[in-house]
């Protein structure tokens, strides 16, 4: 075995300074800037987790009160939402790696970029001053008519810094859409294109189509709370429940976007550590466009208990039904693609498969949400908060970590621990269950979500739940920890690790300012694990 | 190289044996892209896109006044009469035909008329200022009349509140749209500068075409602004 | 770069038009046509808008995938208002006895304000969804 070393010259360290990171048009380095911004995002929503979870731990509303328990929860849930899910994996792992996977030197407008990131980073800057100034207590859903008129917390603080960072989503979304369109390698048809990229296509489709209403929604919110418009408030004879359509429509679809780019990652990860093409490519591929137009048609599935026409929720109901199917179809694909595959017990994988099983329950508990009559019961209790967290940390977090450790040794040259990492995915994995699995069954025992305090009978589960927390945390921090320790000590990675197929691992690690040498030509397909050996550097 | 991707000599330079366009580093080229012809569909296909993001944006707006007038006939009625059909019907006029001139500054472009490009382009600004100033006269008079909601709106009839709703989403989507015109206008403005510098020619007037596109998606909204806020009960069925 | 240039009498003819149907929609609004006014209203809008976007826009001469996004626009446009649509446009269907009738469930606080041709609304009281 050769001995690596690390490239003389790469994007990383071609030019020194702030300046030339703050000022830099390189996606790579942007990809970077953001998963600075995103990292810090998580530590601060997951502080607001610790503190919820402490407070949960007994009965009675003893830690804080109700009022600050309501600003533990709405932070958590904004900071969560807004600064780590929405753009975690599209813009740290979709900037680093988009045009290195279809062989092209840059996005299509890089100053935009870089822009997207500022704008995010204001959108930011103004959530924090939000909560260094007491935070906001109307639940990350902002409902009105308690956010426009009754809450004395600082809506109007958070609201600017949720439409500010809209916007950066927007542009990325519309960045990514014109690059997959117009700076495709030559030979790169559409069907030669990775999945990750087919994930990143979709959700740019969803970022365009949705977020502006969501922006115009909280420019309502915030014209009605700072001027008095009353567009929703019903002593005008507004409808508050016309706040939760518009809400919904674009907040559905969003966790489209939060899902479909780790359903990427996951694509690529499990078909080079099985050593197998992916099954089904085409599937894969459409079903990542239907999920994105499907999820569009079932927002009000949120509204089924606001006083919607019954009838209206009907509809919605089997809509609902409906979007899991082209979900299920990618999760039959991927069994399929590991069945009598070549396993290569490696580190990504870990995190593909933690995945795989969390998606699966946090999906079909979806549906339980869907039936009508179900959800008549367990709507705002604790089964909703399990069912999406197992489809936000145990699906797209945990798919984020694949595409982080499946690409960090791109990013940075340098390779982890694989034992430390192999070690942090079982600690999340083992943690995470141990947190929300109590609180499907909390749900379903009737606990409320969103009280600080509750009955006596259900304190063994929560106390369960906030042990889980605690490993969590354990797990989160290891990451961090032996991903920093590989900057400095890692051993070279050289150009392709993994063995890889894909066009980012044709070149060093960490690529050149401008990716590829010479512009690479394409003429084969996506995965060619199944057909031959590939070369390693 | 390794199998399965050839290398390709940089298309930077002058025509190349795969003949990947002869840009020959056109001044306005940037490095990312191959060819020039690339780089301007890259940036149309952008504007596209940001359009779709704004007819987004105006449909929550949108939403919000559909579902109220369904509701609230009567109101609509009344506040719809409350505005002035003739500053609203001049201004509709004003701005079709600011979207002429746009794309006639746009052809201009096209084929190289610089002088002309410039003076479509002033003649196009000039119109968007004077919607601009007939509807700082049209809040002037709403403003004076109470007519503002919020804490200080007054309004005589058993409808307020929801002719208050009205008012809401009038402003709400005049103002939006007066806000786009202003970018709209400060972006003219700088292509006209830059037109006057000569820096546009048939072969680079991407951002002359990229302003026509978003000046008459800004026209669009008003073509449909007008109707719904200026000629709602004209008739009077709602008396 | 190869764009398709417009004679200038395509513009001026466009904007006649434009003028003309500017006409129409005002004379129109005049005139009671009752339920009909407004979708008369939103349909010359829609061929001025029609107008705008083939010919100042030129998407008549632009690519398959140029039409495709307007045409996606207009379609979740239209997402957006027929589902939220169908939501309040269905309440108070099939009401049982006693239930409130009346397009839509208007939600209202404060002292009832008796219109002509609207049912009395109960005081202060949001209107309830039909008991099941």
């Amino acid at each position: 075995m050769t001995t690596t070393v690390l490239p003389r010259v790469n994007y990383l360290n071609v030019r020194h300074g702030v300046a030339s990171w703050l000022l830099t048009k390189d996606h790579k380095r942007i990809g970077i800037m953001y998963l600075v911004v995103v990292t810090i995002a998580f530590f601060l929503g997951g502080i607001f987790a610790t503190g919820v979870r402490i407070e949960l731990t007994t009965p009675q509303g003893d830690f804080v009160s109700a009022d600050t328990y309501n600003r533990l929860f709405t932070m958590h849930g904004v900071a969560m939402v807004f600064f780590v899910l929405i753009p975690s994996v599209p813009a740290i792992l979709g900037n680093f790696a988009l045009p290195l996977m279809i062989g092209a030197k840059d996005v299509a407008f890089p100053k935009i970029n870089l822009l997207s990131w500022y704008i995010f980073v204001i959108g930011f800057f103004f959530t924090l001053a939000a909560m260094v100034l007491g935070g906001v207590d109307t639940g990350w859903t902002f409902y009105t008519p308690y956010s426009t008129v009754y809450s004395n917390s600082n809506v109007l603080m958070t609201g600017i810094g949720v439409f500010i960072a809209g916007f950066s989503s927007i542009l990325t979304g519309l960045n990514f859409m014109v690059t997959i369109h117009r700076m495709r390698a030559p030979g790169m048809t559409w069907f030669r294109l990775p999945l990750f990229v087919w994930a990143l296509y979709a959700t740019s489709l969803v970022q365009i189509l949705g977020t502006p209403v969501i922006a115009i929604t909280v420019g309502m919110l915030a014209l009605e709370r700072a001027l008095g418009f009353g567009i929703f408030d019903p002593r005008l004879g507004g409808d508050p429940v016309l706040f939760q359509h518009l809400f919904w429509f674009y907040s559905h679809p969003a966790v489209y976007i939060m899902i479909l780019p780790p359903m990427g990652v996951i694509s690529e990860v499990i078909a080079c550590f099985s050593r197998k093409n992916v099954f089904g490519y085409s599937f894969v591929a459409f079903s990542s466009l239907a999920i994105a137009v499907f999820g569009f048609l079932v927002w009000a599935h949120h509204l089924f208990v606001a006083g919607i026409s019954p009838y209206s929720a009907m509809v919605f109901s089997f809509l609902s039904f409906a979007v899991a199917i082209p979900s299920a179809v990618k999760t039959f694909n991927w069994t399929a693609t590991l069945y009598q595959g070549a396993i290569w017990w490696r580190a990504p994988l870990m995190w593909v498969f933690g995945f795989i099983g969390l998606f699966l329950i946090g999906g079909l508990t979806g549906l339980f949400l869907a039936s009508l009559g179900l959800d008549v019961h367990l709507h705002d209790t604790y089964f909703v908060v399990a069912h999406f967290h197992y489809i936000m940390v145990g699906g797209a977090i945990m798919g984020f970590f694949a595409g982080l450790h499946y690409w960090w040794p791109k990013m940075t040259g340098r390779m982890f621990s694989n034992a430390a990492a192999t070690l942090a995915a079982l600690l999340v994995f083992v943690g995470f269950n141990l947190t929300f699995f109590p609180q499907f069954i909390l749900g379903y025992l009737g606990m409320p979500r969103r009280y600080h305090a509750y009955s006596e009978e259900f304190q063994v589960l929560n106390v369960l739940s906030s042990a889980g927390a605690s490993i969590l945390a354990v797990g989160y921090t290891l990451i961090a920890c032996y991903l920093v320790y590989s900057l400095f000590k890692g051993e070279a990675a050289g150009a392709n690790p993994w063995r890889a197929t894909g066009l980012e691992w044709k070149t060093q690690s960490p690529p050149i300012p401008d990716n590829f040498p010479e512009t690479p030509i394409v003429n084969e397909a996506a995965y060619k694990y199944s057909e031959r050996e590939i070369e390693v550097a | 190289m390794p199998d399965g991707v050839a290398a390709h000599a940089d298309p930077h330079g002058p025509a190349s044996a795969t003949g990947f366009g002869a840009a020959g580093h056109h001044p306005a080229l940037q490095h990312h892209f191959q060819t020039l012809a690339q780089q301007q569909e890259a940036a149309t296909l952008g504007m596209w896109i940001f359009l779709v993001t704004e007819v987004m944006f105006f449909g929550g707006l949108l939403m919000a006044y559909l579902l109220y007038r369904v509701w609230y006939p009567a109101a609509w009625s009344e506040g719809s009469l409350e505005l002035d059909i003739r500053l609203g019907a001049f201004n509709t006029v004003v701005l079709i035909a600011s979207s002429l001139t746009m794309a006639l500054g746009v052809r201009a472009a096209q084929t190289g008329a610089q002088k002309w490009t410039v003076r479509w382009l002033l003649i196009t600004m000039a119109l968007g200022f004077t919607f601009l100033v007939v509807k700082f006269f049209e809040y002037r008079e709403k403003y004076l009349l109470h007519h503002i909601p919020g804490p200080n709106f007054e309004f005589e009839g058993p409808h307020a509140g929801q002719v208050e709703l009205f008012l809401s989403l009038y402003f709400g989507l005049t103002g939006l749209h007066a806000l786009h015109m202003v970018v709209g206008f400060s972006l003219l403005a700088v292509i006209t500068w830059m037109a006057h510098r000569r820096r546009f020619s048939p072969e680079w007037y991407t951002p002359v075409e990229l302003s026509g596109l978003y000046w008459h998606f800004v026209d669009i909204v008003w073509i449909f602004l007008f109707p719904l806020l200026y000629l709602v009960d004209r008739a009077r069925q709602f008396g | 770069m190869s764009g398709h240039i417009s004679p200038k009498k395509t513009y001026y003819v466009i904007f006649g038009s434009l003028m003309v149907l500017t006409t129409i929609t005002v004379i129109v609004a005049f005139i009671n046509l009752g339920a009909l006014n407004f979708p008369v209203a939103l349909g010359i809008a829609i061929l001025k808008a029609t107008l705008v976007i083939l010919f100042f826009m030129h998407v008549k001469y632009s690519s398959r995938l140029t039409k495709l996004i307007c045409g996606t626009a207009f379609f979740f446009l239209m997402v957006l208002f027929g589902l939220t649509l169908s939501d309040y446009l269905s309440r108070g269907w099939f009401t049982a006895p006693g239930g409130t009738a009346g397009a839509g469930t208007q939600v209202t606080i404060g002292p009832p304000a008796p219109t002509e041709g609207e049912p009395a609304e109960p005081a202060e009281e949001p209107a309830r969804a039909p008991e099941p």
